[in-house]
């Protein structure tokens, strides 16, 4: 009843898979980890990967400033039209957790005003190791944490790392400077995780975002089937 | 059989984990801190008695005019001229319309869709909030008073963060100003039941000029926790 309703008046209520006017909206897919990890950067290499072939936007959750949403802006990894911020009064987690209005309101006027589109990524703000995304914002989530942050962050869990669709290692380039181990990282996440996916990333190698970007696309594929 | 005064609705609509965006606001209290006029709980107390008495006493007496059944065009017209500051006029639209969403997916009802569908980008929250009652099956009473709770309620929590003020120190604030809050309800109602005959002139239309001046300045903050 709740759902035939809100097809039924002006603007969707919840994530209900098509908008008003009957077309399937975009698929959303939300970045969190803590701070430093390596979430925006993830973001500009996914836009830079992704542009040519799909119709994207994303939105910022800055704690407290826009450097997020002006650092993507700084790279031109999309145009500024693309880009939106929201502003989370002190609480990332509750802007994609708790209280996902303004997060909604953010997705639903991108699609308004630059759509269609295929995806719009949701970056969190910066946060501890609960932070995770309602399903009532996002389709699927990526947790990103960075091997600098200590080897231990897999065995130690916690929401955002035994329940993302996708788990990123981040910065794998730094781990012989910070004594980190890359193998037990990689063991404790399959234990903690399996069959849930790990990509261990270096956005200074070649290969780059490759591995996340090719996870998106089955995403994305599979969203629009 | 439906209570003939349904009470545990309002507990629903009044409680502060309600999904409607209000944690990103801080009711003008980080421009106050800002400018050092909100230092602890004794000026955090005359911050909030001063809102409640001019904004919380409009945006009581609007939710209680809506939730009688009152035009909300009309009120919302009405909020916009009490309103000066084009940032909370901003701010109040955004908080509207993310209580409308939050409204439409908890008690569905055709007045709140025919408001959203005038309002897209949202109409005053106030006017959404008594709109939100009626839907829920509650009075002009009960709406006046979540919009007057709500106009101290947001500053003092979003104090607790700013200043890492006493939590208890905080509420006791709250509690202090209760008496005073049963006060802006009942003359909230009071204004709302001749908007019928009156129009929205019987509104109470007290302003404070620091909280628009303030929030003017505010918005302009290049680093700042609260989006208002």
């Amino acid at each position: 009843m709740h759902l035939d309703h809100a097809h039924g008046g002006p603007g969707a209520v919840s994530a209900d898979a098509r908008r008003p006017d009957g077309t399937r909206r975009a698929l959303r897919i939300g970045l969190g980890g803590p701070v430093g990890s390596g979430k925006t950067a993830t973001v500009a290499a996914l836009c830079r990967a992704l542009r040519d072939e799909v119709s994207l936007a994303v939105v910022t959750n800055d704690i407290y400033t826009r450097e997020d949403a002006e650092f993507l802006l700084r790279e031109a990894v999309l145009p500024p039209e693309r880009i939106t911020a929201v502003e989370t009064g002190a609480c990332p987690h509750t802007a994609i957790r708790d209280d996902i209005s303004a997060n909604l309101e953010a997705v639903e006027d991108l699609e308004d005003e630059v759509g269609p589109l295929d995806l719009v990524l949701v970056e969190s703000g910066g946060d501890n190791l609960t932070a995770t995304f309602s399903r009532g914002l996002v389709d699927a989530q990526i947790f990103v944490i960075d091997v600098a942050g200590g080897d231990d962050i897999p065995r130690k869990g916690g929401p955002g790392v035994t329940t993302a669709d996708l788990l990123v290692v981040n910065k794998t380039d730094l781990a012989p400077y910070v004594g980190s181990d890359l193998g037990r990282m990689a063991a404790d996440a399959e234990a903690q995780r399996a069959p849930l996916p790990v990509v261990f990333q270096s956005l200074r190698s070649e290969e780059g975002v490759a591995g996340v970007a090719g996870w998106v696309r089955e995403r994305l594929a599979a969203w629009t089937a | 059989m439906a209570s003939a005064t349904p009470r545990a609705a309002l507990l629903v609509l009044a409680d502060g984990r309600f999904p409607a965006g209000g944690h990103a606001h801080s009711g003008g209290a980080e421009a106050a801190v800002g400018a050092g006029r909100i230092t602890g709980a004794s000026t955090l107390e005359d911050f909030c008695r001063g809102r409640l008495h001019t904004t919380g006493q409009v945006s009581s007496a609007l939710a209680a005019a809506a939730a009688l059944g009152a035009d909300p065009v009309l009120l919302d017209e009405a909020a916009d001229a009490r309103t000066p500051s084009p940032a909370l006029r901003s701010a109040a639209r955004r908080l509207g319309r993310q209580l409308m969403r939050a409204a439409r997916g908890t008690w569905p009802s055709a007045e709140l869709d025919a408001l959203a569908g005038r309002f897209p980008k949202g109409a005053h929250q106030p006017v959404v909030l008594g709109l939100t009652a009626r839907a829920a099956g509650l009075g002009p009473a009960d709406a006046a008073y979540c919009a007057a709770y709500e106009s101290v309620s947001g500053p003092a929590t979003a104090t607790v963060r700013l200043l890492g003020l006493d939590p208890f120190d905080a509420t006791r604030v709250l509690a202090r100003l209760a008496p005073e809050l049963d006060r802006v309800a009942d003359r909230a109602v009071e204004a709302a039941r001749r908007v019928a005959d009156e129009g929205s002139d019987a509104l109470p239309a007290a302003s404070a000029p620091l909280l628009e001046t303030d929030a003017e300045a505010h918005a302009t903050w290049p680093v700042r926790l609260f989006a208002s």
